[in-house]
């Protein structure tokens, strides 16, 4: 059916479970017809538009201990809660100081009214290729907590996304935290988006993250990008190009070519054309690499 | 745990303005729609029911939010202001009065979000620069004036109160 308005969301039942066995079973109850619901600033515009047709939403966000962000110190873990909005990390104090990276892309993410509804966990089951606090959680190396009738499993977030919209997660499976590892000493991070205007979806997103060993040698580099392949990826092969050389003007070129051969940007969409997609991942990569140098240095 | 049908209307206290209000309500319904059909707040919008204009913002817990992406049943047991909250009878909020003298108002449409905006920008930050407020803006768009006289009053407003 055509959405006619998107004044009006069509009708569903709402599930409020107290707790996450409770959420769990109704989940594995009603399989493909139900959805869980966080902030809603995906799901609700998709329902509005009548893209997605759930007849049962399992409304989380009375379930305790899913919204937190908390420092391991001695494993220098950090733990973020699903439910902890998009603001919530834009004004921590903790991860602006020692995750920047995430920080820096929570201040990208749409606008101020998004970010006081929108969720970290709610931004990464739904999956959209152009998700921006996915490709900086993919060089950090990003695990994910889910949660299941059948337990509790931790698995890295490159492993997560299958697809547009689509995730490893099955029907009764929760996801309840994403844990990072502080990156090292002398390591760089940058976010990038190009969108048509700043609230848009991103055309291209990026995160680098860039640490330097010895005589300024590349000791290690992550490069993720997003809304350029079905799910946001990491460019493995450019990656390792850089790995135990020197950084400098031609290597970095080289590295951005790479990348670029490595993305499958679709052609409808997005707003902007393959060609043009391609070859602006390029500049995005030059920049970032170029900008993670400087943030080293200073 | 609880189950709402779609059928069914679920009664919710809703503390709007600092009055209370009993309503009944269906799960599906957003708060955009309770707040304006249901109490007759009019200042809340209906724009693009998507997000992105930013005319149905109503500050929940002086936060802003997009009420047509928030269940009406969520915001239960929150501290909702709408642009009918910020004036004390005839006296306007000093937002609301530098955007009179400034002009920053035709047709009114947007109005009522962009002041609820500003209203929250200045509590987080009450001196912020030319770029930090285009930046918290994002997210609300004006078809009419443009941005330049909306940023004045909000400038403004902000050097009166003691800033730069």
């Amino acid at each position: 059916m055509l959405a006619l308005t998107t004044r009006v969301l069509p009708e569903f039942t709402l599930a409020i479970p107290g707790t996450l066995e409770e959420a769990v079973s109704f989940l594995a109850q009603h399989r493909d017809e139900a959805s869980i619901i966080a902030g809603g600033t995906d799901l609700l515009i998709q329902m509005k538009r009548r893209i997605r047709k759930e007849r049962f939403l399992v409304h989380i966000k009375k379930i305790s201990g899913l919204n937190h962000i908390q420092y391991d110190d001695k494993n220098r873990i950090l733990k973020i809660g699903a439910l902890t909005t998009i603001n919530q990390i834009e004004k921590s104090p903790l991860i602006r100081d020692k995750f920047p990276l995430l920080w820096e892309a929570a201040q990208d993410f749409g606008s101020v009214q998004i970010r006081n509804l929108a969720t970290l966990g709610g931004n990464l089951c739904n999956a959209s290729p152009a998700a921006d606090m996915a490709p900086p959680l993919l060089v950090l190396d990003g695990k994910v907590k889910i949660v299941s009738s059948k337990g509790e499993k931790i698995i890295p977030l490159e492993q997560f996304f299958i697809g547009p919209g689509k995730t490893i997660l099955e029907h009764d499976d929760i996801l309840t935290e994403v844990l990072v590892e502080e990156p090292p000493p002398r390591t760089g991070t940058v976010f990038l988006k190009l969108a048509k205007v700043k609230n848009d979806s991103a055309k291209i997103n990026l995160a680098l993250k860039l640490t330097l060993g010895e005589n300024d040698v590349c000791k290690n580099l992550g490069i993720a990008l997003g809304a350029v392949a079905p799910t946001p990826i990491r460019v493995r092969k450019a990656e390792k190009k850089l790995i135990n050389k020197k950084v400098c003007e031609e290597s970095i070129k080289k590295i951005a070519d790479i990348s670029a051969r490595e993305i499958s940007p679709s052609a409808r969409e997005r707003h902007s054309t393959v060609e043009y997609r391609k070859e602006v991942s390029k500049v995005l990569v030059k920049r970032g690499i170029k900008t993670c140098l400087r943030r080293i240095k200073q | 745990m609880r189950i709402i049908k779609p059928e069914m209307k679920q009664k919710v206290s809703l503390k709007v303005n600092g009055d209370y209000y009993t309503v009944f309500v269906r799960s599906n319904k957003t708060l955009l729609e309770v707040l304006s059909n249901d109490l007759g707040l009019t200042g809340v919008k209906y724009g693009c029911g998507t997000g992105e204009c930013g005319a149905c913002t109503v500050l929940i817990d002086g936060k802003p939010v997009s009420s047509c992406l928030m269940l009406a049943l969520d915001a239960e047991g929150k501290e909702i202001t709408t642009i009918e909250g910020l004036s004390h009878g005839e006296k306007l909020h000093p937002v609301q009065e530098s955007f009179v003298k400034h002009g920053a108002i035709q047709c009114g449409f947007c109005t009522p979000g962009f002041v609820l905006k500003a209203v929250a920008l200045l509590r987080e930050n009450s001196h912020p620069t030319e770029e930090e407020i285009r930046n918290y803006l994002i997210g609300n768009l004006c078809r009419c004036t443009g941005y330049a006289k909306i940023v004045d009053a909000i400038m403004a407003l902000s050097k009166e109160m003691g800033g730069k």
